[in-house]
């Protein structure tokens, strides 16, 4: 029962891992296979599958994506609906950014996926199993932070570890007090390890809560905001760890508002709007998706803003000494040459590129932290 | 690192045997650690100090404690003539309301304490298994039962020992027993009086199910614990008396006749039985069926 379903198996689909078992970046190159790389949207039918596929021959092909979702819904009583039809693929190997303003569902997703709270409709997959149902057997393999770190503040770092390796039925007593000191060890609490927990600082406490979410090897680790609370050292730290953990072959689900930390760290995004799966894909290519923006700097403005639209250079808006409009498909020195050949006195012209958070106001047409 | 090993963590790890004791270990050590749970162990060991120093002091003339017959807790005139009374007498003193106000306090805490502050959710992902650790705090919620009946025993025997003489004493029914029978007697109605808190352990465990503030839940135990005992009281409403589980509470000191009256000590243990299966089970629907959204 726990086999997953031939429609989960890609046997086309190019392996999530490289043969070193280090994530996936999106090969360069790699042919688009939905135009603008928006791989999947809600209600499109059938999802794009290209880089969840399960290694040929593998008997454990559920390894294929570690997170499957198919029409995801929570509806709470009194009506009102948190997540809505979700259709969420997860590659084996990708360091995954889970996107959306407060309020969209991110938080019940997460929740659905560890099992904490029963889906109204849909069903959920994590490491290929269903949940709730073989919760037992799948989430020791899952280590998780949910909506910051929770502790017993009249323990000890250490004690409080102990506690949550103590509740994990597949951990092995005798080595747990070596784990939880390497777990201390590895977000940098060795020291602070004795010290109660409610004299910790919010970035140690979230640091103690990354320690138990490692008190085990895992296969998955779903992070939520786990830069919160932290100084820019600390951040620069987690994210340092999350990219070893990628390059051991860990899938990390990370979800955060901070769209630069997503950018910096994962392969793959999605994004949530009013419980509603936006867009799904790999990160450069939701990027590539909204189109980056030519800048002018020149005197010359309205000259240069002459110029770019008989090169056929589209929305050219002039402000200031600073000329805009959409990057032109021919090389950016024929359009240099033609500016200088007119006149135009150029200071500057450069390409910026389209952040992710481009992409997202493009997507969802709205502020980043408006609530749906 | 190649797929294969990165299979073998999840391969080599399956659920140690006696992992369960652990999780019980774990949490019988956490509610210890405590200082709430010090504070109430701390107040019923000071309860039997208070009535062995009180006694004492009104019988240093000679007079017996009491004054008139009747009043005051069960077997209090008797200490004077030996100090193993006390531990009768401080157990009818605080099994009207201290030990069950303890109880309450901790089995509401156990479920919604853990909710409030977040750390349920860590223990179901980790993955405790919501039935394993709903009985794990049962059991850790009737273990405090058994510990603080026995803080109020060994504390009133310690005081007994120290203020009053010790020896043979009288049974209710005017017989002799010895010394070390009494003490069994004493064990005896120390464990009858940690089983007569099982059913608000119950009751306490499934409020602790229904919300998630641990403070809401302790205040309602203990609210719950205080109207039944008034209705308890009100002899227009005998008819629902005997189906309330302090009812029979003090039958205990049946134990102290010869021979034992059983009657009301049986139906005192099988209504604390019907309450623990009926809110155990009320308890177990409602948490293996809840959203966990704290």
């Amino acid at each position: 029962m726990d086999e997953p379903s031939a429609a989960e198996r890609d046997p086309d689909g190019a392996p999530a891992l490289s043969p070193e078992g280090a994530p996936a970046r999106v090969p360069d190159g790699a042919p688009a296979t939905v135009p603008e790389g928006m791989t999947e949207r809600h209600g499109t039918g059938v999802p794009e599958r290209g880089r969840d596929g399960a290694p040929e021959g593998d008997p454990a092909a559920a390894r294929a994506s570690v997170i499957v979702t198919r029409g995801l819904t929570k509806r709470y009583r009194g009506g009102q609906l948190a997540v809505d039809g979700l259709d969420l693929t997860v590659p084996a190997g990708s360091v995954f950014g889970f996107l959306g303003p407060n309020g969209s569902g991110k938080t019940t997703t997460i929740r659905m996926l560890m099992g904490l709270i029963e889906p109204t409709g849909g069903t959920v997959r994590v490491l290929g199993r269903p949940m709730p149902r073989a919760a037992r057997t799948v989430l020791p393999q899952v280590g998780a932070l949910i909506e910051g770190p929770a502790l017993y503040g009249f323990l000890s770092g250490r004690d409080n570890l102990l506690r949550y390796d103590a509740a994990d039925p597949t951990a092995d007593p005798r080595t747990r007090r070596a784990r939880v000191a390497a777990a201390l060890d590895r977000v940098g609490l060795a020291a602070a390890a004795g010290k109660k927990a409610k004299a910790y600082s919010l970035g140690m406490k979230q640091r103690l809560g990354l320690a138990a979410a490692l008190l085990q090897p895992r296969r998955l680790l779903v992070l939520d905001e786990p830069t919160n609370g932290l100084d820019p050292q600390g951040m620069r730290e987690i994210r340092t760890l999350i990219r070893e953990l990628a390059a051991d072959g860990t899938t990390v689900f990370l979800s955060s508002h901070l769209l630069d930390e997503i950018e910096q760290v994962c392969t793959h995004a999605a994004v949530m709007a009013q419980g509603r799966l936006v867009v799904q894909g790999a990160v450069a290519d939701l990027a590539a998706g909204a189109r980056g923006l030519l800048v002018v700097t020149t005197p010359d403005a309205a000259e240069a803003a002459r110029v770019l639209k008989e090169l056929g250079v589209g929305d050219v808006t002039a402000d200031g000494d600073r000329v805009t409009g959409e990057p032109p498909d021919r090389d950016l020195a024929e359009v240099t040459a033609a500016l200088v050949t007119a006149g135009v006195r150029v200071r500057g012209l450069i390409v910026e590129r389209a952040s992710l958070e481009d992409a997202f106001v493009a997507l969802t047409g709205e502020g980043f932290d408006v609530a749906g | 690192m190649s797929r294969a090993d990165l299979q073998l963590p999840a391969a080599a790890r399956r659920p140690g045997p006696l992992w369960t004791f652990g999780l019980l270990r774990s949490e019988l050590f956490t509610t210890v650690r405590r200082w709430r749970t010090l504070a109430l162990l701390g107040v019923l060991a000071a309860v039997p100090v208070l009535v062995g120093i009180a006694v004492r002091i009104e019988t240093r003339g000679g007079a017996p404690a009491g004054g008139g017959n009747g009043e005051g807790p069960a077997f209090i005139t008797q200490i004077t003539n030996n100090g193993l009374f006390l531990v009768f007498t401080a157990l009818a003193a605080t099994l009207p309301f201290f030990l069950p106000m303890a109880v309450g306090v901790v089995a509401g805490d156990a479920i919604a304490g853990e909710a409030g502050a977040g750390t349920l959710r860590y223990l179901l992902v980790a993955p405790a298994g919501r039935t394993r650790l709903l009985l794990t705090k049962y059991t850790t919620v009737m273990a405090f039962c058994l510990l603080a009946t026995l803080v109020v025993a060994v504390s009133a025997l310690i005081v007994g020992a120290l203020l009053f003489p010790l020896g043979e004493l009288t049974t209710i029914s005017g017989t002799r027993i010895s010394f070390a029978e009494g003490l069994g007697r004493a064990l005896l109605i120390a464990l009858v009086v940690a089983a007569s808190l099982v059913g608000v352990a119950a009751l306490g465990l499934f409020v602790s199910t229904l919300t998630n503030s641990g403070i809401a839940a302790m205040a309602t135990t203990v609210g719950l614990l205080i109207t039944v005992q008034i209705v308890d009281q009100i002899p227009q409403l005998h008819a629902v008396q005997p189906y309330l589980f302090p009812h029979y509470w003090l039958s205990f000191a049946d134990l102290m006749r010869d021979p034992v009256y059983w009657d009301d000590l049986v139906r005192n243990l099988g209504l604390q039985g019907l309450y623990a299966a009926v809110f155990g089970s009320a308890a177990w629907a409602r948490f293996t069926a809840k959203d966990i959204s704290a």
